[in-house]
C-alpha cells in the first residue's frame, strides 16, 4: 500500500545523561571506599559490634584461614624500623639452626609475611616476593607438641624491645576452635595476655545494656 | 548537566549564486564507548575496594594459675556455662553440672542472648550488698553510667564459654561478642571437660546432627 506512510521517528537516544550518571557513580566510589590491602590468603573475618579502629602501630599480625592454616607477619609503624625485621629472622636463624643466608635474610626483610614450618623455611626465602605469594604456603605448626608460632612470637619480642607491641589475631569464620586455641597457647607461652581480633563491624542490636550505654554516650573501657 | 549542541548536520542556508560554503560537518559524538569506560571502571573499584574498614575488638586471656590458692572464687549460683559444638551447636548450664546431666540444655544463638539476659537479672536480684559495693556504685554514678546501681551486682556474674573441638572461631566470637553485648563483667574461656563433650554428642546424635 504505497499512499499510506507510516510517520518514522528517530531510535537514536542521547548518551550524554548516562555518562554523568556513570561518573557520579564512580566518583562516589572513589571517595567513598578504600582499596583492600593485598593479602596472600582469603580470610573472612567474623562481625562483631566492637566499635574501635584499627590503629597502624608496631605489630604483631597473625593469620589463620578456614583450613587453619597460620601466618605470621610483622609490620612496623615507622619505615625506617623495617630493620627490625631483619632482628627477627636473625633471632629465629640463631634459635633453629635454619642457616640462613644474608640474601635470604634480606628477602625476608621487604616482606615479611610467612606460612610454612621452620623445615620449608629456608626454601620459601630462596623466592622472590611474587613467587611467595603464589606458592601455597602449608601454614605454621600450632599443635601443642610442636608449637612453632611461639618461636615466632618470642622472635618478635626480642625485635620490638623498647617498643609497644599490638598482637593482632585475623581468622577466617570457619576456622576451628583447635587452630585458635594454638594461636592463644602460642602467645601464652610467651607470657602474652593482651590481644585484638581483627573483626567487621556490625550494629548494637536494639534495647540490649550496650545500646543503653552507647546511647548515653559513654565510653567503653570494656 | 552537561550539555552538548547539536550544531550543522543539517544543510546551511541558501546562499546567493556564485558562493562557495564549505559542507558542515556534524560535531555529534557518539557518547556510548564513554559510558562503556565509566561502567567499567566502577565494576574495577566495586572489586578491588572495601566500604567498611575492620574494626577490633580486645581480648584479655587471665593467666595460667599454677596456684589454686590465687584462682579468683566464683560463687557457684552466679555462674553459667556456655559449651560449643558442631554445626553451630550451643548447649548451657547454670552452677555446677550434675551428675545425670539433668541442668545440660541446649540453645541457639539468638536465644542465648535472652538466657544471660535473664541469668544475669537473677544474680543482680540475689545479690548481697557489701560496703566495698556501696563504693563500685558510687564512682559508676559519678562516671555517668545508666547502669551504676548494677556496677557491684553484675561482679557476681560469670559466664564460662567452653568451645570443643568442632566449634568454628565464628561461635566463638560470637559468644566472646554477647559479653559485649550484654556487658557481662566476667567471663572465660577455658578447655571443655570428656565429661561435657560426651553429653555434647550424646544430644547431637539424638538430634541428628553429623
Amino acid at each position: 500500500m504505497p499512499s499510506v506512510k507510516i510517520p518514522r521517528k528517530s531510535t537514536v537516544t542521547d548518551m550524554t545523561p548516562f555518562v554523568d550518571v556513570a561518573f557520579l557513580i564512580l566518583a562516589f566510589f572513589m571517595l567513598a571506599t578504600k582499596f583492600k590491602p593485598p593479602a596472600p590468603i582469603e580470610i573472612t573475618t567474623p562481625k562483631s559490634v566492637s566499635s574501635e579502629k584499627l590503629k597502624e602501630n608496631d605489630a604483631v599480625l597473625i593469620e589463620f584461614d578456614s583450613t587453619g592454616r597460620v601466618y605470621f607477619t610483622m609490620n612496623t609503624k615507622k619505615a625506617s624500623d623495617i630493620d627490625l625485621r631483619r632482628d627477627l629472622i636473625n633471632e629465629v636463624n640463631k634459635n633453629r639452626n635454619l642457616g640462613l643466608t644474608e640474601a635470604e635474610m634480606q628477602n625476608f626483610k621487604n616482606y615479611s609475611t610467612v606460612g610454612s614450618p621452620f623445615s620449608q623455611l629456608k626454601a620459601l626465602l630462596a623466592l622472590s616476593k611474587d613467587e611467595r605469594n603464589k606458592v601455597k604456603q602449608p601454614g605454621i605448626p600450632v599443635d601443642s607438641a610442636n608449637n612453632e608460632l611461639a618461636t615466632w612470637i618470642g622472635a618478635a619480642k626480642v625485635a620490638f624491645q623498647g617498643h609497644q607491641v599490638i598482637y593482632m589475631l585475623k581468622g577466617d569464620n570457619n576456622a576451628k576452635y583447635p587452630s585458635f586455641k594454638g594461636v592463644i597457647e602460642a602467645l601464652k607461652s610467651n607470657e602474652e595476655f593482651k590481644y585484638k581480633l581483627i573483626t567487621d563491624p556490625k550494629a548494637v542490636p536494639y534495647g540490649t545494656d550496650l545500646y543503653v550505654k552507647r546511647q548515653s554516650g559513654k565510653s567503653e573501657d570494656e | 548537566m552537561a550539555d552538548i549542541d547539536v550544531s550543522g548536520g543539517d544543510s546551511g542556508h541558501k546562499k546567493g549564486p556564485g558562493v562557495k560554503k564549505a559542507k558542515k560537518l556534524s560535531t555529534r559524538v557518539d557518547m556510548t564507548p564513554m559510558v562503556d569506560l565509566g561502567f567499567l571502571l566502577i565494576t574495577f573499584f566495586i572489586f578491588t575496594t572495601t566500604m567498611s574498614t575492620p574494626s577490633t575488638m580486645k581480648l584479655f586471656m587471665p593467666k595460667d594459675e599454677k596456684d589454686p590458692k590465687d584462682l579468683t572464687e566464683v560463687k557457684q549460683s552466679g555462674a553459667l556455662t556456655v559449651l560449643l559444638g558442631k554445626d553451630n551447636g550451643i548447649y548451657y548450664y547454670e552452677g555446677q553440672l550434675e551428675p545425670d546431666g539433668s541442668n545440660f540444655k541446649s540453645s541457639t544463638y539468638k536465644e542465648i542472648r535472652d538466657e544471660i539476659i535473664k541469668k544475669k537479672k537473677e544474680v543482680i536480684a540475689a545479690h548481697a550488698h557489701s560496703p566495698a559495693c556501696e563504693k563500685l556504685q558510687k564512682d559508676a554514678q559519678e562516671k555517668g553510667d545508666p547502669n551504676w546501681k548494677d556496677a557491684c551486682r553484675d561482679r557476681d556474674f560469670v559466664v564460662v564459654i567452653k568451645p570443643n573441638k568442632e566449634a568454628t572461631y565464628k561461635n566463638t566470637v560470637d559468644i566472646l561478642d554477647e559479653m559485649t553485648i550484654n556487658q557481662v563483667k566476667r567471663f572465660a574461656l577455658v578447655d571443655i571437660t570428656d565429661d561435657e563433650n560426651m553429653l555434647i554428642k550424646a544430644t547431637e546424635q539424638s538430634n541428628g546432627v553429623q
